[in-house]
């Protein structure tokens, strides 16, 4: 599912780059507040973990075989937040070293395979542990249900993803019909991996899947052979509101962001498609894109503005994406560095 | 697409372009892309020229022509996607020896294919032209989030150190006579997959005391930095710079 | 520093994980300055719980650890972990860093050494363990007994009151092991080793004690501790075969 450079248009590829920067800065912090000064190792540790299992091959038959994506099963593993670094960690670095999935399409990729299967799976996953009798049983069930769905839920979100900024006219609904099909079938498999490898961790070490955190008994401490309450024993406060909130603020602000880049860049018309059409190669082409898209109504303008101004959309949309990420992420670092005083890292001037 | 993951890109060498800081490589990269997505399809001769330039790029970094070509196969299921376009587009349609295909549907596979292939090419010199350490280096002094970083070196750490473990599992099984070979044997791959969790996460645990033993605090000590000089900004940028040129040329014409 | 302060005092030491299993029952240890000591005991007996009460790793049972005449609590903990050097038993948990001479930098660093200073810093340690030329290399890419030896060193670097060694001599070939007693005897510091390699605490240690369900139940010369058959038995140590600790010649210091 590694999407190429030029899959998608720029303006798009900018835009679910700025999803992508919000939701991981968002991560950044909610894996900080449950994991404290152990997130850069354990998430370290766990992301070389998803990208080893991802070479996993699980034969199906006949000489077919699949891998394992895995952002349920990190979710489902180690919450969320770290879920979500550690998906995005494995997809920066497919693109970085084994050009695996294309540098501008790394937002598109994270948003799709980092973001969304975790968060749909997490959601999926707790909403069925709260509702399910309090059993290890009710976690593999659970487990299953919330892998199945993130895989087809990432496909439909490529699928929106695809209507906005395809690069080629394909009627969305057979894009749909095709992603979304294939990727149930993948999201089975997907689904029964997932639920037998919680399962599995779950009969060794309960303690360390962390959808399961609640079905754990207190812990007793025998001082002197008395048995007393347990303190907690590592700092692992599952702040339930205040990440929360974070999360959604976040949300709504890329969500927003993007929605800007979007409209700002898909104001101006797409330089490719109005080629196209002012070319006349086909009236129906014009009729559907714009009847399927969400981006029904493009202007039309003088060509050589469309040409320029699309161009310039891209560029303009790919420039806001950096500048909005790196604010993002410089709130964060500078917040960070200011609560940890002088050993942080120290800005250099140099360029 | 799992084979590919297993062998580093990286060429050993000595070339003007394994000098180049890290994170001016990084830069122009990622803007060379930019550029190149930013093109109208239908200026064929720009994408020619891209592979021009990355074929001098190449050159003067001394990678072989072959390693670049081989390196390339990651593509090919983008590749059998872009050859269904044409089948699956709408749009008026051409007779091409017997077949029916969408002009918008080959002008989206000429599309796909160009780009992603000058995509993956121009990431390709990158991995080869740089060592990982160096990589991780330039993304923090491209102000990546010092925890990302971390993170991604972490990953770049042990991954190694797991999948050795996972072979080593593996190796084991088939010691004992089990050979996966269809829906039957997921359980037991799950299981060894639930194991290698364990193990991850408890080597998590326990590097982190191993930090923790030796005063980390939370934040990691900058031990290295990378810095660049403006000469070398300007030979990194270069490659993106003529590319724009080509672009606007090309939305021009 | 005054030479009657022992470089590690510890007194009534127990401990309870919060899973209720009770691992110390009143440790009472007490480690002059250049000691170099043996820590035996069966496997569960509490070994690597009373290590990481040394650093402060785990904390809140009853009893006090000082060291070097410092206690250890919350208050004093950055000092504490570059006072207390633990080498643990696998080096790919303690070389975390993605080459070798960052990894002996990263404790000074944190602790706040930058520049020449560290870098000389760095070369010492890396010296003092003969791995000087490997400064460059990824830990993964190095031997066994050559990541241990770069372990001790990331240790040496926080120049450390006292050098803890979780099974130092597991894993290594017979030279790598001699290699290693080499250098631990040629440092000067105080040693805390834990060990079930007898033969190599009666080579390196001249005192002994035995931790046995949580307590320490024997100290005193490494030589008669291991010629005391009954006390070995009772505390499941087993020499190796043919291996008589009468017949050697103990270290005198």
């Amino acid at each position: 599912m590694h999407v190429p450079d030029g899959f998608i248009d720029a303006p798009v590829s900018a835009a679910a780059g700025v999803v992508a920067a919000g939701a991981v800065a968002v991560s950044l912090k909610g894996a900080r507040r449950e994991l404290d000064e152990r997130t850069a190792p354990l998430a370290g540790l766990v992301a070389a973990f998803i990208f080893a299992v991802q070479m996993l091959n699980f034969p199906v038959a006949a000489g077919t075989s699949g891998h394992l994506l895995g952002g349920a099963l990190a979710a489902i593993l180690v919450g969320p937040y770290t879920g979500v670094l550690c998906v995005s960690v494995v997809l920066l670095m497919q693109g970085v070293l084994f050009a695996d999935g294309g540098l501008t399409a790394l937002g598109v990729n994270i948003t799709d395979m980092a973001v969304v299967t975790t968060v749909v799976a997490y959601a999926v996953f707790r909403g069925l542990v709260k509702v399910l009798p309090r059993t290890r049983r009710s976690v593999t069930v659970a487990s299953f249900v919330a892998a199945l769905l993130s895989v087809p839920a990432a496909a439909i979100a490529f699928t929106l993803i695809y209507a906005v900024g395809g690069t080629t006219d394909v009627a969305i609904g057979k894009v749909a019909t095709a992603m979304i099909g294939v990727h149930i079938l993948i999201g089975i498999g997907e689904a029964a991996i997932t639920a037998l490898t919680v399962g599995a961790v779950i009969a060794v070490r309960p303690d360390l899947v962390y959808g399961a955190r609640g079905l754990t008994v207190p812990l007793k401490l025998r001082v002197n052979g008395e048995l007393v309450d347990a303190p907690a024993a590592q700092p692992q406060p599952v702040a339930a509101r205040s990440p929360r909130k974070i999360w959604i603020t976040g949300l709504v602000t890329s969500l927003v962001l993007a929605g800007f880049v979007s409209f700002y860049a898909s104001a101006s018309p797409d330089g490719l498609e109005k080629v196209a059409q002012d070319n006349g190669i086909d009236k129906k082409t014009e009729e559907h894109a714009s009847s399927d898209s969400p981006l029904a109504d493009y202007g039309v303008k003088d060509i050589s503005d469309a040409r320029l101004s699309g161009g310039l959309a891209g560029v303009i949309g790919v420039g806001v994406t950096v500048v909005a990420g790196s604010a993002v992420f410089w709130a964060v670092h500078r917040r960070r560095t200011e609560d940890t005083g002088p050993t942080a890292v120290p800005q250099q001037e140099t360029v | 697409m799992g084979a590919g993951h297993a062998h580093r890109l990286y060429r050993h060498g000595h070339s003007p372009v394994h000098r180049l800081p890290p994170h001016t490589k990084l830069a122009a990269v990622f803007a060379f892309v930019v550029v190149v997505v930013s093109t109208p399809r239908e200026a064929m001769w720009a994408f020619g020229l891209y592979a021009v330039l990355l074929g001098v790029v190449a050159y003067v970094a001394r990678v072989p022509s072959g390693f670049l070509l081989k390196r390339l196969l990651i593509e090919v299921p983008f590749v059998a996607f872009a050859v269904l376009l044409p089948f699956v587009a709408q749009g008026e349609r051409v007779d091409v020896l017997g077949l029916s295909l969408s002009v918008n549907g080959l002008w989206g596979a000429w599309n796909v294919l160009a780009k992603g292939t000058l995509g993956v090419a121009a990431s390709v010199l990158l991995a080869a032209t740089t060592e990982l350490r160096e990589l991780l280096l330039g993304l923090q002094r491209l102000k990546l989030p010092p925890l990302l970083v971390q993170i991604a070196s972490f990953m770049i750490r042990y991954g190694d150190v797991i999948t050795d473990e996972m072979r080593r599992m593996k190796i084991a099984r088939e010691s004992r006579g089990f050979e996966a070979s269809g829906i039957r044997h997921w359980g037991v791959l799950a299981k060894s997959a639930g194991a290698l969790f364990i193990r991850s996460y408890e080597r998590g645990e326990r590097v982190h005391l191993a930090m923790l033993s030796r005063g980390y605090a939370g934040t990691m000590p900058v031990i290295d930095e990378v810095t660049a000089t403006r000469a070398q900004w300007s030979s990194a940028l270069a490659l993106p710079c003529t590319a724009l040129v080509v672009c606007l040329l090309g939305w021009t014409l | 520093m005054d030479p009657v302060t022992p470089s590690l005092d510890v007194a009534g030491l127990a401990f309870a994980y919060p899973d209720g299993h009770q691992a110390l029952f009143g440790v009472d240890l007490r480690i002059e300055r250049g000691e170099r000591v043996a820590l035996l005991g069966p496997n569960g007996a509490g070994k690597t719980t009373l290590v990481l009460h040394l650093n402060g790793i785990l904390t809140g049972g009853a009893g006090t650890v000082k060291v070097a005449g410092l206690p250890v609590g919350k208050q004093h903990m950055a000092e504490i972990r570059r006072r207390v050097g633990i080498v643990f038993q696998d080096p790919d948990d303690q070389l975390f860093m993605p080459t070798v001479r960052e990894d002996v930098a990263f404790g000074p660093a944190a602790a706040g050494m930058k520049g020449p200073e560290l870098e000389a810093r760095v070369r010492k340690a890396l010296e003092q363990v003969g791995m000087a030329e490997f400064a460059e290399r990824p830990p993964h890419h190095l031997s066994f007994g050559q990541r241990r030896r770069v372990a001790v060193a990331t240790v040496l670097a926080m120049e450390p009151e006292i050098l803890v060694l979780d099974e130092p001599s597991s894993n290594l070939d017979p030279a790598s092991r001699r290699e290693l007693a080499d250098i631990l005897r040629s440092l000067d510091v105080t040693v805390l080793m834990v060990t079930h390699d007898l033969p190599y605490a009666l080579e390196l240690c001249p005192r002994s004690v035995i931790l046995s369900e949580g307590a320490i139940t024997a100290d005193g010369a490494t030589a008669e501790l291991l010629s005391d058959d009954e006390l070995m038995r009772a505390h499941r140590l087993e020499l190796p075969f043919g291996f008589d600790p009468r017949s050697v010649s103990a270290p005198t210091r």
